[in-house]
């Protein structure tokens, strides 16, 4: 019975995906990623390990829109990225960023840094707030929402950058070392309450990082080095496994 | 609501900046608006002293200051017995300085000149005017600053003169000023034979064209011009106003150099925010929005403020005792409405290359900064 399923089940789509992606800094004297193939289907979670310097965030800028490659395409749902076009609606609607840093704004309270990208796309002022409301709370911080963030732990800042990039209920969240300025176990809840929100969300989740301990918890590693992906397992078979 | 957080936390990030901006714009709106008000004021009254109780004023053609025009009085016989004019006064225009006072206008004018006749009578009769030769009469503000009593000789320039009257009058050159008969002042400013302008009253308005046209026609050297037509014309008009718009522009563009300035460290120290709005799906208008509108309110609040100190400073000019009456503290609305919007224009003008800054910021490059 269930080899029947897997069998009829649609082949896993494509949310995110790098094709033959170069890209140089100052005319090609600073090469940082040389043809990187890379591609992370609906639901699934990815972790990009290797050395630093290797290119991870590069990769998660061209994957977020925010930067062009030098060559080669992107595509987000099989639509490829046009430089400069439609950036903006990619932006608001369909990627939700964490960074290593929170990149809070201080002076708004944690409520209101979590409305920005609502804001952002003009988003109904009630259907925001239920979205805000919804999201702190399943992170644990709605009891501060009226703090401004100078006032707030390290772990809730995160939580609140957490809650911010899931605003718009984004299709793909990029990650770059989500954890990477916290402490042991503050890292670990708030990386477990980021695998949980992405699962019930279905969100594809890629993320830079250098725990191999969190790597592991992804449904798939990708070793990086020198710019080039060196050794990525099969999606497929463990997109089936975690999914169901 | 979030929005205009975003632009108000900003401006309260460095207060002592978005003071000294806004203390800048206030300041020139202030300057502007004193300056403006002052002059404007100067020119209603100067023009108030043509068009009291008449419609045209008939001074010599190409003249740049009515002080040199010079009317025959054959021309003033001659309009007088027009059958459309109701009536014709001549006028000549005097100044004499002494040691405490500058400025002390003369007024050379005819018994029957019709300022006289609507003044309020604080001292002396109105008959005595012209009655006795060499009498002259005060308005009440001259009549203070020369400590002139009635029936007490006055010094004028090198002569004195009997007062027979003082009176007072709205017109703060007019109170401020000294009226002699006209043979007096003509004698005194020796343009014997001669006025400055005739202040003339049509039976009806709308013969005003026809008694043009006969003026040029009979007088090759003089024109008549309308009351608005001359405020819009006399050059000496024209030159005051442009000068206090000018000075007052200066003031804003220094005004707009300091909120450009603010804008400028505003952006500047916070490219990394500036990223992230953008990461997280603000445009390029959401972006230059949130700057215009910092540069906005300062403009705003330093307007606003710089209103009230330029009403404050035109009253306390009003109070100086020298300046008395020669300040029309009346604030013309819109004279406050167009220092707001060139104000508001300034500021602006001043976020324009910020918010162009801003809007280039590139993400990945802000967020690779530490
Ligand atoms: N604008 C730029 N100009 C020149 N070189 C750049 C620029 N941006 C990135 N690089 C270089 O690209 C390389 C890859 O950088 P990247 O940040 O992607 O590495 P990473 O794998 O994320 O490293 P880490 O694990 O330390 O975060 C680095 O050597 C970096 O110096
Ligand atoms: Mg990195």
């Amino acid at each position: 019975m269930s080899s029947f399923f897997v069998e009829e089940a649609e082949p896993a789509r494509s949310v995110v995906r790098a094709v033959d992606v170069w890209k140089s800094y100052e005319q090609g004297a600073i090469r940082v990623l040389n043809g990187v193939n890379f591609e992370a289907v609906a639901g699934q979670t990815v972790a990009l390990c290797g050395p630093s310097g290797c290119g991870k965030s590069t990769l998660l800028h061209l994957l977020g829109g925010l930067d062009t490659p030098t060559a080669g395409s992107i595509y987000v749902h099989d639509v490829k990225l046009e430089p400069g076009r439609s950036t903006l609606q990619l932006l608001r609607h369909q990627m939700g960023f964490v960074f290593q840093l929170h990149h809070l704004i201080p002076g708004l309270t944690l409520e209101e840094n979590c409305m920005i990208p609502a804001v952002a796309a003009g988003t109904a002022r009630d259907a925001a707030r239920a979205r805000m409301l919804q999201l702190t709370e399943r992170t644990g911080i709605v009891h501060r929402l009226k703090q401004p963030i100078q006032k707030l732990s390290g772990g809730e800042r995160q939580r609140t950058a957490l809650c911010r990039a899931l605003m718009n209920r984004p299709s793909i969240l990029l990650a770059d070392e989500p954890t990477g300025s916290l402490d042991e176990s503050t890292s670990r809840q708030i990386f477990e309450l980021l695998l949980e929100l992405v699962e019930t969300e279905q969100i594809t989740l890629v993320m830079a990082t250098h725990d191999r301990g969190l790597a592991e918890r992804c449904h798939r590693l990708v070793e990086m080095r020198d710019g080039r992906v060196v050794d990525a397992r099969a999606p497929e078979a463990e997109v089936t496994q975690g999914v169901q | 609501m979030i929005f205009l957080k975003l632009i108000l936390t900003n401006l309260s990030r460095h207060r002592v900046r978005t003071g000294i901006s806004i203390a800048g714009i206030a300041f020139s709106v202030a300057a502007m608006l004193t300056v403006v008000t002052i002059l404007q004021g100067a020119v209603a009254m100067f023009s108030g002293l043509l068009s009291d109780n008449s419609q045209i004023v008939v001074f010599e053609k190409d003249v740049s200051d009515l002080f040199f025009s010079s009317v025959p009085n054959s021309a003033v016989q001659q309009i007088r017995s027009w059958s459309m004019v109701d009536h014709a006064n001549p006028v000549l225009f005097g100044v004499v300085s002494s040691t405490d006072h500058p400025i002390i206008t003369c007024f050379g004018v005819t018994a029957q000149d019709a300022r006289l006749n609507s003044a309020k009578w604080v001292a002396g009769r109105r008959a005595d005017f012209g009655a006795v030769k060499d009498g002259v009469i005060l308005g009440q503000r001259a009549a203070d600053f020369l400590k002139a009593k009635l029936g007490e000789p006055v010094a004028i320039g090198y002569e004195k003169f009997p007062v027979i009257g003082i009176v007072k009058l709205k017109n703060g050159f007019e109170d401020g000023g000294v009226f002699m008969p006209l043979p007096l002042a003509q004698q005194f400013f020796h343009k014997e034979g001669s006025s400055s302008v005739i202040t003339v009253k049509l039976k009806n308005r709308g013969d005003a064209a026809v008694f043009k046209q006969m003026v040029a026609q009979k007088f090759p050297t003089l024109i008549a011009l309308r009351n608005q037509e001359f405020d819009h014309s006399y050059s000496q008009f024209k030159i005051l106003k442009a000068t206090a718009w000018a000075v007052g522009i200066c003031g804003l563009l220094l005004g707009g150099l300091g909120v450009a300035n603010t804008m400028i460290m505003s952006v500047f120290t916070r490219i990394r925010e500036l990223a992230i709005l953008r990461v997280n799906g603000f445009s390029n208008g959401q972006i230059a929005g949130m700057i215009f509108g910092e540069s906005g309110i300062v403009s705003l609040i330093g307007a606003v403020a710089g209103l009230m100190i330029g009403g404050v400073v035109i009253v306390g000019l009003k109070m100086i005792p020298a300046l008395h009456g020669y300040i029309d503290s009346h604030l013309q609305p819109w004279v406050m409405i167009a220092v707001v919007v060139l104000a508001l224009l300034t500021g602006v003008a001043g976020a324009l290359y910020p918010a162009m800054y801003a809007m280039r910021v590139r993400a990945v490059e802000a967020l690779r900064f530490e």
